[in-house]
């Protein structure tokens, strides 16, 4: 890597200048007439590409280079030969072909910088053709002269092919099923339905601790369904204040929302507890994507970052044997929103 | 009894069977103006070159399935753990084939520096007005050009299917989800089902990446190349010379085809020496993805920044009415903001046009200072866009030096309006200085050769 900076490096130190050079000299010697166009012969020497004088130096450099060149190929196939995985030689593989590669790169360049005729030609910009566009379009026009119906013909054929073109298009409404839409808002919680961790164990309410959040998923069904993702927490039931109606949601202050985030669907990963009085006085959910940050003490209230809604929240409830299960579905729709989103309640899967 | 002739022999049997050597000759005499800056596009050109080499290596070895299965391979610490077959497929492509990650890396340089190159180009366009008629469409080209690369690359790095790339799938369904009406019918169609999606979902993002994608942009930057070759290429005021009317350059052959092809092999040797010695993406340590997992401090590759800033940026609100969702926020930082930035540089020449009355053809290109106007207003809509960038790197400018999120938020939300704002002023003034500096310039030259004629006149008399 560093050798190849260095090649760069050398070379426009080396040949930028000289360009330059080059250009102004040309450029006064073709002061003001004309000057010679791409496919004119030189006026002096009568030739279609003026002689030049030969640079043994630069071609030196030329051959050194395809030399390195050659050696960093054959250096490839032979790095690659020697070593056999699990120890593989990336950085010797990438060496070896980065200098073949930038040492035929140099080498081009010095070619078309130096060692090619040089020449500096002109000719006219190409123009619009108002006389060619106008036998286009009498082309056009004189070519319908036996038609009859134009107009008719014309409606009739841009429906055909309009009809085809939608017809060609329809197969494409197979990839959804797109006018279903009702797997977005299923979730498969109903009251009773068990709460178990990413092993498939039930979850006992007496190992929720406080300071800390858990996963939750619903027992029996696929961990990649997003409906079915909890992040659960303990807080001291003296601190909550969850919204009417969901008395009796958070037994022995557990609580259970969804791990998806409302504002673009990635997992709440993050729980900011113990918190710190001055800066963060509550404890808080935070989604690492755009930092929207939610109070679960107040059924996960939006307080900081893009979200547009709460976390939908889970009712919980203690069996006998002391787990954790739903008491019901989700206060609402779980996910990213999405038109019409708060409208619809969530529905059970079954 | 013809003489073997190993040049002519060949161009011989070509023409007898194509009747093409006056094309062929007019090829060959093609004029390039000599200026750097017009190499930017064909770096971008190289990287695609590039791309398309390393894909293909890249695609006999990866399985574009999201099939469950447990990992037992050369990298100790994923061990045992249940994973996609895509994500298996790319470990053992990066960890237990020789040149894979090479191939890999490579491949990754060359998708940044592919996008870099063509926004340096993009740049380098706008601030020339080198977008004016006759090549508006030459630059709305461009610009569909380096949209589908965005896509294209987002695409390629989500194929992969760890933790990383899988969050940023989810921040582009939520996106795809908050499209007003039409959201839920698009993600149904694209996914399949709910994030993560059916099994099918894999197959098409794949199809996507590997030919519909990259066939369109082989086909759009032929019909770029082109359109550039039918209207030639804009050029500087040089020399007196160079005029409207008349090109003057270096032929493609025999000066502009070795310099060309060496700039080729110079990116190519660039991108394969950071492939071989800059780590980039290291797929392993993210390990797989699964819907409950994401992690702090994840970034998009560079080209992306611009849009997680936006989405970040955005205040908390849902547009509803009652209890209906209308447009979910992503939508604006999303949708939204690209889209204006697109179809505000797509409708670039047209409302220059309006503006300045100005319809002629133009074969040379501005100074950025020639145009004081159009520079300041690249400068604010550049600046606004890079602010809206810097900001997707807040929580990284928090963890480096420790600057407040909270305050960096409030920051951006006044800075991204005043900045560019200022900007534009200042960008007006810096111009019209210069304008000025270079009429005082030329009076004084004028002046100097005047008083040199002087001098030498009663001399040569003498």
């Amino acid at each position: 890597m560093k050798l190849g900076h260095w090649i760069v490096a050398a070379l426009a130190f080396l040949f930028g200048r000289r360009q330059k050079h080059n250009a102004e000299e040309v450029a006064e010697e073709l002061a003001d007439d004309g000057g010679r166009g791409p496919e004119d012969r030189d006026p002096e020497t009568g030739r279609l590409v003026p002689p030049g004088s030969p640079d043994r130096a630069a071609e030196n450099v030329v051959l050194l280079l395809l030399v390195l060149a050659m050696l960093a190929g054959a250096g490839f196939i032979v790095v690659y030969a020697m070593y056999k995985a699990p120890v593989l030689p990336n950085e010797l593989l990438g060496i070896c072909m980065g200098v073949a590669l930038v040492s035929i790169g140099a080498a081009l360049t010095i070619v078309g910088k130096r060692l090619v005729v040089t020449e500096e030609l002109e000719e006219d910009y190409p123009t619009a053709d108002p006389e060619e566009q106008a036998k286009i379009v009498e082309t056009v026009r004189d070519s319908g002269s036996r038609f009859t119906r134009k107009r008719l013909l014309l409606t009739a054929g841009a429906g055909a092919g309009g009809a085809l073109g939608l017809a060609a298009l329809t197969p494409v409404l197979s990839l959804g099923p797109i006018w279903d839409t009702a797997p977005l808002e299923r979730t498969p919680w109903y009251r009773g339905r068990r709460i178990v961790d990413d092993k498939g164990r039930p979850i006992a309410a007496a190992d929720i601790e406080q300071k800390t959040f858990y996963d939750g998923f619903a027992e029996g069904w696929s961990k990649e369904d997003l409906s079915s993702l909890l992040i659960i927490i303990r807080l001291d039931p003296s601190e909550l204040h969850l919204p009417a109606g969901r008395s009796g949601w958070a037994p022995r202050g557990i609580l259970a929302y969804s791990k998806i985030c409302t504002h673009a669907g990635c997992a709440i990963e993050l729980y900011r507890k113990p918190t710190f009085p001055t800066v963060e006085p509550e404890p808080a959910f935070v989604c690492p994507c755009h930092y929207s940050t939610f109070n679960p003490a107040d059924g996960a209230q939006v307080i900081f970052g893009p979200a547009g809604r709460p976390l939908p929240q889970l009712p919980v409830m203690i069996d006998g044997a002391g787990n954790l299960r739903s008491a019901g579905n989700f206060s609402a729709r779980v996910g990213p929103s999405w038109w019409g989103v708060r409208f619809r309640p969530s529905t059970e899967h079954e | 009894m013809a003489v073997r002739d190993p040049l002519a022999d060949p161009v011989r049997f070509i023409d007898e069977r194509t009747a093409a050597a006056p094309l062929l000759r007019k090829s060959l005499r093609y004029l390039f103006p000599d200026h750097w800056s017009f190499l930017l596009g064909e770096v971008a050109l190289y990287c695609f070159v590039v791309l398309i080499a390393t894909g293909t290596y890249l695609a006999l070895f990866y399985d574009p399935s999201n099939a469950h299965t447990v990992y037992h391979g050369a990298y100790a610490p994923l061990d045992g753990r249940p994973m996609s077959g895509a994500y298996y497929s790319v470990l053992n492509l990066s960890l237990s084939t020789q040149a894979g990650l090479l191939m890999r890396q490579t491949h990754h340089w060359a998708a940044d520096v592919f996008i870099a190159a063509m926004v340096v180009h993009l740049m380098r366009v706008f601030f020339t007005g080198a977008f004016r008629k006759p090549r508006e469409l030459t630059w709305l080209i461009g610009l569909g050009l380096l949209t589908i690369s965005l896509l294209e690359g987002y695409l390629g790095y989500s194929l992969i299917d760890d933790l990383l790339s899988g969050i940023g799938l989810a921040i582009g369904y939520g996106v795809g989800l908050s499209i007003p009406i039409i959201g839920g019918p698009v993600i149904q169609g694209i996914f399949g089902a709910p994030f993560p999606g059916k099994t099918e979902f894999f197959s098409r993002m794949y199809i996507m990446h590997v030919f519909i994608l990259p066939a369109l942009l082989a086909t759009l930057i032929a019909v770029h190349l082109a359109l550039i070759a039918l209207r030639h290429h804009t050029q500087f005021k040089e020399s007196k010379r160079t005029t409207q009317k008349r090109i003057v350059g270096a032929p493609m052959f025999p000066a502009q085809m070795p310099r060309s092809l060496g700039l080729m092999f110079l990116v190519a040797g660039l991108l394969f020496l950071l492939g071989g010695l800059v780590q980039i993406n290291p797929i392993w340590q993210w390990g797989p993805f699964e819907p409950w997992l994401s992690e702090n401090g994840a970034q998009p590759d560079w080209y992306l920044g611009w849009l997680i800033g936006a989405l970040r940026l955005m205040p908390s609100f849902d547009v509803t009415v009652g209890n209906y969702t209308l447009i979910p926020n992503p939508f604006w930082g999303g949708v939204v903001f690209p889209g204006f930035v697109f179809t505000l540089l797509g409708a670039f020449p047209w409302i220059e046009r309006k503006l300045s009355g100005d319809r002629r053809v133009h074969n040379l290109a501005d100074r950025p200072r020639d145009a004081p106007n159009r520079t300041a207003f690249g400068v604010m809509l550049l600046s606004w866009v890079f602010l809206i960038f810097m900001f997707g790197a807040a929580d990284r400018i928090l963890v480096l030096w420790g600057l407040s999120y909270n305050i960096q938020l409030n920051l951006f939300r006044v800075g991204i309006w005043l900045v560019p704002g200022i900007l534009f002023f200042v960008t007006r003034r810096w111009c019209m200085a210069l304008q000025a500096a270079d009429r005082l310039e030329h009076t004084r030259e004028q002046a100097e050769e005047r008083m040199r004629e002087r001098m030498r006149a009663p001399a040569t008399r003498s």
